[in-house]
């Protein structure tokens, strides 16, 4: 079985957190990913940029509707994924409005930290 | 002194927005371009008054901040930013000395600056600043929020467009259309914060100056495009209004009861020939100039064009269905057939404007001049309780007052 495993923290506490200790947690993550690499599990991985820098694209009535920050409603479920590498926005918002998801939900188009 | 302040201020500004533009283009760094331009403000305030403004300060200023950028990145560029500091260095000294070679980046910055994965007042006060060259401090005060929130709105709209990849430049022709009246949308909405304040704030009223100033500039980058042309027409034919509008109180006046002698002439002369040019295919704002200039050419209330009006609604509702607009076909239909045809018009708008304090005021004057007087205070309350103006509100009593006492 293949899984995907999210990653859910709070940004404003993150932000908090004195260096030390990110520097701790971060080599926790490494340890993890390690971990994965060596049982040969892993598959990808990547940390995101914060949500200031998500951009929401739908498609309602035939129209785009590009908006910042990231809105999906309640009622809408992480559904699936794609990692995609392009030369700026534009493109990638132009791809993400071919989704059919976008007709009916919502796809946050966010940033890879490049490591 | 302080004139000669002020003329360095004004040649500066009016010079500057080149020099911002393509440092950006060079580095892709907002804030490095900010500062460079602003410690050539600092030495231009220093050095023009005695030696006075340079013969082509627009050169001036952009090889003054361009060489003020390179040394500011050798300075404080260290480590694995070297790099990235020798490429931006690279990039800037390839910037000329002659002005006149050197490409207008001020259309790519302004797509850049009304990027719609911002928000939209993020667009606004990104391009007030960057394209406009107003102070944080100004669009501050000119937008009636502290100075830290509006900075902040800045800074994180700067490291959105770092983080999320948006593009600096011209879009490609297939989504142009598309882009172009997003940017027309921020600078009318520019323009109407500007207009719709009456309160006496100066400030406010130069955003309706700025608003003009860069969509003449859209018009020189970017010429022959109907609905710039169109957006033009339509805030001058609007600002030529601006005295007119309001007594020394600062209230409302009614358009049929301004004194047109104090309309700019000039201004309407500007918007009208604008419109003489034609149009292939006639957009929202240049609908809605050809409205304003409906008004422009009549020289008393009673020589307006009420069935052009109207049908130019019909047209615009057709294009962009609102209920505002709707509203507003309503008030030209009353004028020209009498207000009992107006107000059958309003009817079915009622739900959708309930909230709406406009279609309420329009409503009492419908129904003040048909007569209905009961009905008509029912509404000028309903318009009171909704307004957030004192200059609305003073008009609305007084037009209610009015009614009471006859």
């Amino acid at each position: 079985m293949r899984y995907i495993l999210l990653i859910y923290t709070s940004e404003e506490a993150w932000a908090a957190v004195p260096h030390e200790e990110q520097h701790a947690i971060y080599q926790g993550y490494e340890k993890v990913a390690r971990e994965m690499e060596e049982r040969g599990v892993m598959r990808g991985g990547d940390q995101l940029a914060d949500t200031p820098a998500a951009t929401t694209v739908r498609i309602r009535e035939g129209e785009q509707l590009v908006t910042d920050g990231p809105f999906a409603e309640t009622k809408e479920q992480l559904g699936g994924y794609f990692v995609i590498d392009v030369d700026d926005l534009d493109t990638a918002i132009e791809l993400a409005a071919k989704i059919p998801g976008a007709r009916h939900g919502s796809i946050e188009v966010r940033p890879i930290v490049e490591g | 002194m302080t004139d000669a302040l002020g003329a360095v201020e004004r040649a500066f500004r009016e010079g500057s927005g080149r020099a911002v533009a393509a440092l950006i283009r060079a580095t892709r760094d907002f804030d490095l371009a900010e500062e460079a331009v602003q410690d050539a403000f600092e030495t231009a305030v220093r050095t023009w008054p005695e030696r006075g403004v340079p013969d082509n300060p627009e050169a001036w200023i952009v090889t003054t901040a361009r060489n003020r950028a390179i040394d500011k990145l050798r300075r404080d560029r260290v480590g694995r930013a070297k790099t990235e500091a020798a490429a931006q260095i690279a990039e800037l000294e390839s910037i000329g000395d002659d002005v006149h070679e050197i490409p207008d980046d001020r259309l790519r910055l302004l797509f850049t600056c009304c990027h719609p994965a911002l928000a939209m007042e993020a667009r606004v006060a990104l391009t007030l600043r960057t394209v406009g060259g107003l102070s944080t401090r100004e669009i501050a005060r000119a937008f009636l929020v502290p100075e830290p929130t509006l900075g902040q709105r800045l800074t994180r709209a700067k490291r959105k467009i770092r983080e999320a990849g948006i593009p600096y430049r011209v879009p490609p022709r297939d989504v142009l259309p598309e882009r172009l009246d997003g940017v027309l949308a921020v600078l009318y909405l520019v323009f109407n914060e500007g207009y719709e304040a009456t309160e006496g704030e100066l400030l406010r009223g130069e955003l309706c100056d700025e608003a003009i100033r860069l969509t003449k500039l859209v018009d020189r980058l970017l010429p022959d495009d109907d609905e710039v042309t169109g957006l033009i027409a339509l805030m001058v034919l609007q600002h030529a209004r601006r005295t007119a509008r309001t007594d020394e109180a600062g209230d409302l006046i009614l358009l049929e009861d301004q004194d047109r002698s104090r309309w700019d002439h000039e201004m309407i002369d500007e918007g009208l020939a604008l419109l003489d040019r034609g149009a292939r295919r006639p957009g929202v704002y240049r609908l809605q100039a050809e409205i304003a200039a409906c008004h422009a050419r009549a020289p008393r209330p009673e020589d307006t064009d009420w069935p052009r009006i109207a049908s130019l609604y019909a047209t615009l509702g057709a294009l962009q269905p609102s209920p505002v607009v709707e509203l507003n076909r309503a008030a030209a239909v009353a004028m020209a057939d009498g207000p009992e045809s107006g107000l059958r018009l309003l009817e079915p708008l009622a739900d959708a404007l309930d909230r709406y304090q406009p279609f309420h005021s329009a409503r009492a004057d419908l129904l003040r001049r048909a007569g209905r007087d009961d009905e008509a205070s029912a509404s000028y309350l309903r318009a009171l309780d909704l307004t957030t103006n004192d200059a609305e509100r003073r008009f609305l009593t007084r037009r209610l007052t009015a009614l009471q006492g006859a």
